[in-house]
């Protein structure tokens, strides 16, 4: 983003950080933007496609519902009222927190989003631990044994780019729950129920973190500072946590965007594999019954979150890497 | 360690040169093939499916549709290579018949999604200060909803389909292939060539034209490449999914998903079809990463 230039200013006056808080609002706007941008396209885009939107409320082309039911509909959810009515009724309610009703559930969206953030969240945040322990590991043999450690590493990079959750959670399954009958096929909350979808969404996250780390990692390895730092008598334990490490972590960090995309695209599917509830598998029901609000509000949140993870990978990009400087 | 390390003694030349010369020639040989081994793996594979979308009578022994329910859920074996499923068609031959809608899907999502690129990457890198900022805005958006979610809003809108099911998945990896062509697209417009041409007094549409167009085509290549892949991955993920074909036609996708059902019962339906998605995507990205680096060393 062209804000973060904001924060070349040489004088650091120990007073009130004025560049971190217009960096701040840069990120405000630019996140409200999104926002913006996200929930006009599907406003606009669910009215330029053929279909009316009342036969979703009814259940879909398949229900038959009659014409004066699918007129009530319309009266309810003001599909009847002229369009600049409807998209600035729906900005506004949307500003004010009110996401609408959801067609098929009939039940607030913000309620039903509520619900179902935790299950994601947790099953996210432990595979997301688990690719980074594992790409830290990965990383730190590959720069111990040479030989192995790359063909490893490549092989779990090809690994990464080319397996699909859905085949590797099914390969899973059959070895561990059909085969070997270690855990369950079925998630729940059960700490046993989580082993399976969270290796599934965290081994191709692994593999290309890992793979990043390892590049900068070797380089850091050879690099003037780590010399230096041998040469101060550093032991090559120290040289590879104290210093190596911390520069491997930058192009990770960097990567959290993407990494956000993966997990959510990998919640889509692996919640509809192991029927866990959550996110991913309500916004797979949405779509297929074209449930548009409950559509709008996954995608606004999931922007919403973007927007934040992004403002904290740079954040945190600031506090590892000294060379930018604390905001 | 890595930076002390000395280079391994090779042995004295001048006391056995021939023999020496002999054994490093064989040397480099063996490391040059264990170099080119999966280069050349991943084009056998590539070759081996692309004949399939071609001509699938030539490799697949039974008809992908054909039922025969007296042979439903045979294991892998002599009689159906890669066993039978749910209504006894041969596994196999639905994954030879399925090489052409899952390779054209990925490849027509891969057209769209550069296509797309091209515009917004030339708008952005090209077109002025306004416009590169207002094509960033676009692009931000699009990278806001990250991955599949791009393409379930979509679908979400346009409706289930292998049509909408391409152009989603274009969609998705459109804004990532437009940053990259339009910095390499500023790159060109800073060269010397171009600025000699500007000098020249070409005009700027055919300074677009002839001059940066045609050379930001070879890293689209290497994009396309490693895009096709990623396309049928994406393209297989929103068919398990029930967004893409429906069920009984043999696209990679489809049938891993109907496969789900009997996981426990017939594995092979599931685990064929998946393998065939894994070795394209992993053969298409090793050759756009020997691509990358210039044609594997």
């Amino acid at each position: 983003m062209s804000t973060s230039t904001a924060t070349a200013t040489p004088t650091r006056s120990p007073g009130f950080p004025w560049s971190t808080v217009r960096w701040l609002l840069g990120k405000l706007g630019g996140g409200i933007f999104v926002l913006w941008a996200v929930a006009t396209a599907i406003f606009f885009g669910i009215r330029m496609i053929p279909g009316d939107p009342a036969e979703a409320i009814m259940g879909g082309p398949g229900s038959q519902a009659s014409a004066e039911a699918l007129a009530a509909a319309r009266a309810q959810y003001g599909l009847d009222q002229p369009l600049y009515v409807q998209y600035f009724g729906q900005l506004w309610r949307l500003a004010t927190g009110d996401m609408g009703t959801s067609y098929a559930l009939k039940t607030p969206v913000a309620e039903v989003l509520g619900e179902l953030i935790p299950p994601t969240l947790i099953l996210a945040v432990l595979a997301l631990l688990v690719a980074w322990a594992m790409a830290l590991l990965l990383a730190v043999l590959s720069t111990r044994s040479g030989g192995l450690g790359t063909a490893l590493g490549s092989g779990l990079e090809i690994v990464s780019a080319a397996v699909p959750h859905f085949w590797l959670a099914s390969v899973l399954i059959l070895v561990f729950s059909t085969m070997l009958g270690w855990l369950p096929p079925v998630s729940t909350n059960t700490p046993a129920g989580l082993v399976l979808p969270v290796i599934t969404l965290a081994l191709p996250l692994a593999g290309f973190l890992g793979q990043v780390m390892r590049d900068t990692m070797l380089e850091a390895q050879r690099s003037a500072f780590a010399l230096s730092a041998r040469a101060r008598g550093e032991s090559e334990v120290g040289v590879l946590l104290r210093h190596s490490l911390r520069h491997a972590a930058l192009p990770a960090i960097a990567l959290s965007g993407w990494a956000f995309g993966s997990l959510l695209s990998g919640a889509v599917v692996v919640e509809s594999i192991f029927a866990r509830p959550g996110l991913g598998r309500s916004l797979l029901a949405a779509v297929t019954s074209r449930d548009i609000p409950m559509v709008t509000g996954v995608a606004l949140l999931s922007a919403a979150a973007y927007v934040v993870i992004m403002a904290g990978s740079e954040l945190a990009e600031r506090i590892a890497d000294p060379r930018i400087g604390p905001s | 360690m890595s930076i002390f390390q000395q280079s391994k003694p090779v042995g004295d030349p001048l006391l056995n040169p021939q023999k020496t010369h002999a054994r490093r020639r064989e040397a480099t040989l063996v490391r040059r093939l264990a170099v080119r081994l999966p280069l050349l793996a991943s084009a056998a594979v590539l070759l081996f499916f692309v004949l399939a979308a071609i001509a699938p009578n030539l490799l697949a022994p039974f008809d992908p549709l054909a039922i025969n329910p007296a042979q439903a859920f045979s294991a892998p074996g002599a009689g159906h290579l890669l066993g039978t499923d749910e209504s006894g068609r041969d596994i196999y031959s639905r994954i030879i018949h399925g090489a052409r809608p899952s390779l054209l899907i990925g490849a027509a999502a891969t057209a769209i999604g550069l296509g797309l690129a091209l515009v917004l990457g030339t708008i952005a890198g090209f077109g002025g200060r306004w416009l590169d900022f207002g094509v960033a805005r676009i692009l931000e958006v699009l990278f806001a909803l990250p991955g599949l979610l791009l393409a379930l809003v979509f679908i979400a809108l346009a409706g289930p389909g292998v049509a909408t099911t391409v152009i989603a998945v274009g969609l998705t990896s459109a804004p990532g292939y437009a940053r990259i062509i339009r910095a390499q697209i500023i790159a060109l417009r800073t060269s010397p060539m171009v600025e000699a041409a500007t000098v020249l007094g070409r005009s700027r549409s055919r300074i677009l034209t002839a001059h940066i167009l045609p050379n930001a085509l070879a890293p689209i290549t290497v994009l396309a490449t490693l895009g096709l892949g990623q396309a049928i991955l994406w393209a297989a993920a929103l068919s398990f999914l029930g967004l893409g074909a429906p069920p009984p036609a043999p696209e990679w996708g489809t049938m891993l998903s109907a496969g789900r059902t009997y996981l426990s019962l017939a594995w092979w339906m599931t685990f064929f079809p998946g393998l065939a998605i894994v070795l394209v995507a992993a053969a298409s990205t090793v050759l756009s990463r020997s691509l990358k680096s210039g044609g594997g060393q």
